[in-house]
């Protein structure tokens, strides 16, 4: 009984925190959220009895992606929050239809698999020690190839940002421009309600 | 282990001596026990999870106060000058003085601030940060619980740390405040990787992600010295890349440029003040402290005494010992060396203290494969024991060693002026 109570606790807390996410109007607000979201499904699997995963999940998606999703939003423009508009986004309908198609994609498949709701599920536990030999012995080749795949897009990364010529460097920068690349992000993603001084301090430095 | 003590000076003293040490040894788990003697049988879990966080909670922010008002009073030596001498007999009581001043100061909000997000960053903060002291051990049986995971659940806990700068940064609508969070989660995620990688080799000797057992694979005695992981070529380098990137990562001098008061006056702390800028202060601090007891758990053979016929001593005295040495020098590094730049940050974390510590695990390999298709004889014959282990010890050090020198060499190599970007 306390289980469900927990759980039901976890689910409502996360699937409120997956609405705000994609309700929400400021795109740093819905990452915040998601963040959120990311640490109630952590709990979800610790009450599943799956302790490496849970801490695995607070450790990269809290601590790792939800970072890299709000660099994401500040480093990128057209970004922009209307002043005084509702906290909402109004783009809900698209919304609905990408997630219907989203959660049909995964739905479709698991349903119509011979292996899903045949077998009873077991109590798993997966002790620290049975996943490590898995990875290192089963699983070896695709977590090499995982490795790889994930070094390949650093040292990309790496190279695109390098690429600046050298004779753009004493180039006058347009104002709008400017402002972007002084502190490295637009002010339009700052808070709502910004009142034009501070704007204009950014745009002056 | 206990045998090997205490020199008794009484005939029958030294079994008395023995079993009232044993009894120091476990004070505070009798006190516990005998403490949840008073609640119902069904409360216990509850009743001793409860015990366990009171105990953190006072312990660590008692040493809180004290180390604030240590580490001003040793800055100021190391400044010439006297520190706070006057709340109490020399200064001492000035932390409660400052309590009083946070608490009652006014709480100021800025006019365009995210208020939500303003007044949830330091919560977000100093929160997660209390558990990651669950899963230390401070002596013989003395962690609050016993994860198997422990050391990946504290570095989740830890986790939270950079969306907080974020929050405080982002939410005060101040330039200020948005480069110093900008520099401040840079430098955490760079420095995150140095931290977690040094402690792979010791994850990798000693085969465990439990704590608690590696504290016990570093129990016991060679020729009366402990059996450190820091004694070994993998534990002490190990040990300097995991006391650099700790530094940077709780924000500490010579890494503090995302607080660096004359560049960005106070960093993601400029808009707060009362208490909410002392619970920033609070989370640094515990952060600062976490991470300083992983250290002494990973490295300085957590509650094991350093000599054997130390070890009559109890064993939580000997985790704070080290404990408090390891923040002593945290307060020296902060006076006397100064702040880098942040592409000298950013370059020493990704050019140097990553490779090393690559390296590092290289070395840890060698060492084990050594050790097992070559096994040092017992301890009774120490020359051929030292015959066998010296060699090993040299090779892998050597090693190490070179890779410090070449990596050090090739990168202070003369190259091209510096380029400024942005702000010619």
């Amino acid at each position: 009984m306390p289980n469900k109570i927990t759980f039901c606790l976890t689910a409502i807390f996360t699937l409120s925190a997956a609405v705000a996410a994609m309700r929400l109007r400021n795109p740093v607000h819905c990452a915040l959220s998601a963040a959120l979201a990311f640490a109630g499904l952590a709990v979800a699997f610790l009450g599943l009895d799956a302790e490496f995963i849970g801490f695995a999940q607070i450790l990269v998606y809290v601590g790792a992606i939800s970072i890299l999703t709000i660099f994401t939003v500040l480093l990128t423009r057209g970004s922009e929050v209307e002043q005084r508009a509702a906290i909402f986004s109004r783009s809900w309908i698209t919304g609905i239809a990408i997630t219907i198609g989203v959660t049909g994609a995964i739905l479709l498949p698991v349903f119509s698999s011979s292996l899903s709701f045949k077998t009873a599920p077991v109590a798993a536990s997966a002790p620290v020690q049975s996943i490590g030999n898995e990875l290192m012995t089963r699983y070896l080749l695709p977590l090499e190839v995982m490795g790889l795949l994930l070094t390949a897009a650093l040292v990309g990364a790496v190279v695109i940002a390098m690429s600046d010529a050298p004779d753009k460097k004493r180039l006058v920068v347009p104002a709008s421009v400017g402002r972007a690349s002084v502190t490295g992000f637009s002010s339009e993603v700052l808070p709502a309600k910004a009142g034009t001084t501070n704007q204009r301090e950014l745009t002056t430095v | 282990m206990k045998e090997v003590a205490c020199k008794s000076t009484w005939p029958h003293g030294r079994h008395a001596l023995d079993s009232l040490m044993t009894m120091l040894d476990q004070i505070f788990v009798t006190i516990k026990q005998w403490l949840l003697t008073f609640i119902p049988e069904n409360l216990h879990p509850i009743g001793s999870a409860l015990l366990s966080i009171v105990a953190i909670i006072s312990v660590f922010g008692t040493a809180f106060a004290l180390t604030t008002i240590l580490e001003r009073k040793g800055l100021g030596r190391i400044q010439n000058r006297y520190g706070p001498n006057r709340v109490g007999p020399c200064g001492f009581l000035q932390p409660i003085a400052d309590a009083v001043k946070m608490l009652t100061k006014e709480d100021i909000v800025p006019y365009a601030a995210d208020k939500v997000l303003h007044y949830l960053a330091p919560i977000v903060l100093t929160v997660p940060i209390w558990l990651a002291f669950a899963v230390l051990p401070f002596g013989r049986n003395m962690s609050a619980i016993d994860l198997d995971a422990g050391i990946v659940f504290f570095f989740a806990a830890g986790s939270a740390s950079e969306l907080a700068v974020f929050m405080a940064g982002w939410s005060s609508h101040n330039k200020y405040s948005l480069i110093g969070a900008m520099r401040g989660i840079a430098q955490m995620i760079s420095y995150e990787v140095p931290l977690v990688l040094s402690t792979i080799p010791v994850l990798m000797l000693s085969g465990t992600l439990n704590l608690n057992e590696i504290v016990n694979a570093q129990s016991g005695f060679a020729f009366g010295v402990g059996k450190w992981n820091v004694l070994t070529p993998w534990g002490a380098a190990g040990f300097l890349l995991f006391m650099i990137a700790a530094t940077a990562e709780s924000n500490r001098a010579p890494f503090d440029l995302p607080e660096g008061e004359s560049e960005i006056i106070a960093g993601y702390l400029t808009e707060y003040s009362g208490f909410k800028y002392a619970l920033f202060f609070l989370g640094e601090y515990l952060g600062l402290f976490a991470v300083t007891g992983l250290a002494v758990t990973l490295f300085l053979g957590g509650w094991n005494a350093p000599l054997a016929f130390l070890s009559v001593l109890p064993s939580w005295f000997w985790f704070f010992a080290k404990f408090g040495a390891l923040i002593a020098v945290f307060i020296w590094a902060r006076g006397t060396v100064p702040r880098l730049r942040f592409d000298q940050l950013l370059n020493f974390a990704w050019k140097f203290l990553v490779p090393l510590a690559v390296v590092n695990l290289v070395v840890a390999g060698i060492w084990h494969f050594a050790s097992v298709s070559w096994p040092a004889p017992s301890l009774s014959r120490p020359l051929e024991y030292l015959e066998t282990v010296a060699p090993r010890w040299l090779a892998c050090a050597g090693l190490f060693f070179a890779a410090y020198e070449i990596l050090g060499r090739v990168l202070s190599l003369k190259r091209a002026p510096r380029t400024y970007r942005y702000a010619e």
